[in-house]
């Protein structure tokens, strides 16, 4: 029983991470109907960013944890959704009237540009960090003496993402930028005639979706301790699994998707094997979709001719 | 600064717009660049990550992109505009039809000849054995992709399948390539049923998820299914192929020995060439031959409409399951032939990128030409050669490649593939219901 709780504490903190990311890929496949494959790279990048920004302010003398984890945040935030408007840009929009297998397989290539430009600007090694945010709280102790421990850096990632969440479907709900983007997912040709300006609002689409990533992939660093270039392609599977699951489109099946990967993940590598955790995880994104094509809170898909 | 004031019926941009958009793509670029380029992060010795700055290379990368900027705007004024279709005059249309007609056969007398010409040199002969399997690859994948317009990110998985199905019969039961061949493609199929069969149902880029997802799981299952697989050591000693019997060794029932000739390990190399051009003829004319049986038609009209299709009868979840297996035979075909020339197979030469290479092939190809997937193996598979000193280098470029051929011209560099019927009289229709596909 302490076993399982333990797990289920590390489940909920990785599948926090997983449904930041998710979240990036279900917005864009809501609004312009594409996987956006580079997304998990997206990521990748992000946690590159958060570790030199980290650096350059440990080196600068800094020593106020929380004010250079803000900072941190901050900078990889906007530098990461900088990345995310370029690629759009470059990558995505002269192709949104092209035939319908040419966004994808735009998108398979800037995911190998990224992974191999991390990997020649900041070389093949993983890089890792010294622990940063240290101790936690010791929840139950059992007879037998096995621990269930919550550490701080559980507590942040699941708080951040809490915050970021928060702030995120208030955008979504409340402001200007949130009602063109869910205008634009009904139906974009309306949408711009009613004086939405559809570029844009698909834009920021993509800038949001990358700071979420980029909030990620500092949770991801702060957690695991380590960034590296390959990192985002599994990531990235694994994200869209979630999105899948809670359904493609939805933003609260996004996450709901994230945790449930994370949860199915971490009580697989528990009780089965580690090996095959992956091989778990990409099963599951094969079997939601035959049986459970519109997932867990989607809309089901009227097919239009 | 001559060239827009060629275009008279388009106003150029003026000089100041230019420099504007250029220095707002190099600020851009700076801010992109400037931590993930000017700071270099290392872990040293110890296990502790320094850094240090390499501004330099920070600003030649700003001032190629500004440079970039301006000579990509004026190529743009110089080009026209973005989008438009240039017509080619029917002079150079009829030249290039009579170039193409008489290029594939030109093109395969030279393949034939290709060891007798290059029969010193080892280099060359392996080089064109390498291109030839991705010709198969192509070949195979693009009966899948571009023939019945299904995105498979997976086709690695079957010439994995292939690959060890070969392996291991012949390293455990010691059974010969010849019949092992067949057998590796009839699992490969199987195995494209079998995964076919319930996603198939999917729409295209889910499809192409779950095809991702199955080829890493292949992939993971090789890794970790250490008893059958040897993890990722792999399979060593595979035996060599022959000749229906008869060895191409030193032996003295060696064929060098049978036919009196003294023996040189080339003769094997080319025996593989060979092989592997046979493999790749029967791939190529048997997609030709099923083109023109009812399936073929079929595939051609899925890719252009399925719902069109459903609408006209055709079992869509059975003409896809056939063009899976197909796909997937043809790759089985071609990992048994990987397998009996390295000698040493593992789960290394079965990433995602392999996957992507072959379809990039298909893609820059023309999706459903057989010789533009020809001419894109060779071009691809001759440009990683001249990457060959720059390995990281070569999958940057690759990547920047597929974005811009799909950007530049999304239908392949070579040629596309029209269906074979198609109504010959043309009907007016409104612009919107010529757009391909849907949703």
């Amino acid at each position: 029983m302490d076993y399982f709780a333990q797990q289920l504490i590390n489940g909920l903190v990785l599948g926090s991470i997983y449904g930041l990311i998710a979240i990036g890929y279900t917005m864009v496949y809501g609004i312009v109907g594409m996987i956006n494959f580079a997304h998990g790279d997206v990521f990748m990048i992000g946690g590159f960013i958060a570790l030199i920004t980290f650096l350059i302010l440990i080196s600068l003398g800094l020593t106020a944890i929380p004010l250079i984890l803000l900072v941190v945040l901050l900078v990889s935030m906007a530098i990461t959704a900088l990345y995310g408007w370029t690629i759009e840009r470059i990558a995505y929009r002269p192709l949104r009237h092209s035939f319908r297998l040419a966004p994808m397989l735009s998108a398979i290539g800037m995911s190998f540009v990224l992974t191999n430009y991390s990997q020649v600007a900041q070389g093949a090694r993983v890089k890792p960090i010294p622990p940063v945010i240290t101790g936690g709280y010791t929840l139950h102790e059992s007879a037998d003496g096995f621990v269930i421990q919550l550490s701080n850096i559980q507590i942040i990632v699941v708080i951040t993402t809490i915050v970021v969440l928060a702030i995120f479907t208030w955008l979504v709900s409340n402001t200007r930028l949130g009602r063109d983007m869910r205008a634009c997912e009904q139906d974009q040709t309306m949408a711009a005639l009613l004086g939405v300006n559809v570029d844009r609002t698909i834009s920021m689409t993509f800038v949001i979706g990358a700071a979420l990533a980029a909030v990620a992939g500092l949770m991801y660093l702060l957690y695991y301790g380590l960034v590296d270039f390959f990192m985002g392609f599994v990531a990235g599977i694994k994200a869209f699994t979630a999105a899948v699951l809670g359904g493609i489109g939805s933003l609260p099946g996004a996450m709901l998707g994230g945790l449930a990967i994370g949860l199915i993940e971490t009580f697989w590598s528990a009780y089965f094997s580690v090996e095959y955790k992956d091989v778990a995880a990409f099963s599951i994104l094969i079997v939601v979709l035959i049986f459970m094509p519109t997932g867990l809170l989607g809309r089901p898909e009227v097919e239009k001719v | 600064m001559t060239a827009p004031s060629t275009h008279t019926t388009k106003p150029a941009t003026s000089v100041p717009a230019l420099l504007k958009t250029a220095v707002i793509n190099a600020v851009i670029a700076l801010v992109l660049f400037s931590l993930m380029v000017g700071v270099r992060t290392e872990a040293g010795s110890d296990g502790q990550l320094t850094y240090w700055t390499r501004f330099g290379e920070l600003a030649y990368l700003v001032a190629a992109v500004f440079g970039g900027s301006i000579v990509i705007e004026l190529l743009r004024q110089w080009i026209g505009p973005a989008g438009t279709e240039k017509l080619v005059p029917p002079a150079v249309q009829k030249g290039m039809s009579l170039v193409g007609r008489y290029l594939a056969p030109a093109l395969l007398i030279f393949t034939l000849l290709v060891p007798v010409i290059f029969y010193d040199q080892r280099y060359i002969l392996d080089l064109a054995i390498l291109v030839l399997t991705y010709v198969m690859l192509g070949w195979g994948l693009n009966v899948v992709v571009g023939l019945a317009g299904l995105l498979d990110l997976g086709y690695v998985a079957f010439y994995a399948v292939g690959a060890y199905s070969y392996a291991l019969l012949a390293t455990n039961f010691g059974w010969s390539f010849w019949i092992c061949l067949p057998l590796a493609g009839i699992l490969a199929a199987f195995w494209g049923v079998l995964l076919g069969f319930p996603v198939l149902r999917l729409r295209g880029d889910y499809l192409a998820i779950v095809t991702l997802a199955f080829g890493e799981i292949i992939r993971l299952v090789l890794i970790n299914w250490q008893d059958l697989t040897g993890g990722p050591n792999g399979v060593s000693g595979i035996p060599r192929p022959t000749l229906f019997g008869i060895p191409l060794d030193r032996s003295d029932d060696g064929l060098a020995a049978k036919l009196g000739i003294e023996f040189s390990p080339t003769h094997r190399i080319v025996f593989l060439f060979y092989l592997i051009l046979a493999l790749a003829l029967l791939t190529n004319w048997v997609t030709i031959r099923l083109r023109r049986l009812p399936i073929g038609r079929a595939w051609e009209a899925l890719r252009e409409d399925e719902v069109a299709c459903r609408a006209l009868g055709i079992n869509t979840t059975t003409t896809k399951l056939t063009a899976f297996a197909t796909g997937a035979m043809f790759g089985g075909f071609a990992g048994a032939f990987f397998a009996t020339r390295q000698g040493f197979i593992s789960p290394e030469s079965f990433t995602f990128q392999e996957s992507a290479l072959v379809l990039a092939i298909v893609v820059l190809g023309g999706m459903g030409s057989q010789l533009g997937v020809a001419l894109a193996a060779l071009a691809m598979i001759g440009g990683f050669e001249l990457f060959r000193g720059l390995e990281t280098y070569r999958m940057l470029v690759f990547g920047w490649a597929m974005v811009l051929i799909m950007i530049w011209r999304p239908r392949g560099l070579v040629g596309h593939r029209a269906p074979t019927v198609y109504l010959k009289k043309a009907q007016a229709i409104s612009s919107d219901l010529v757009k391909e596909g849907h949703g």
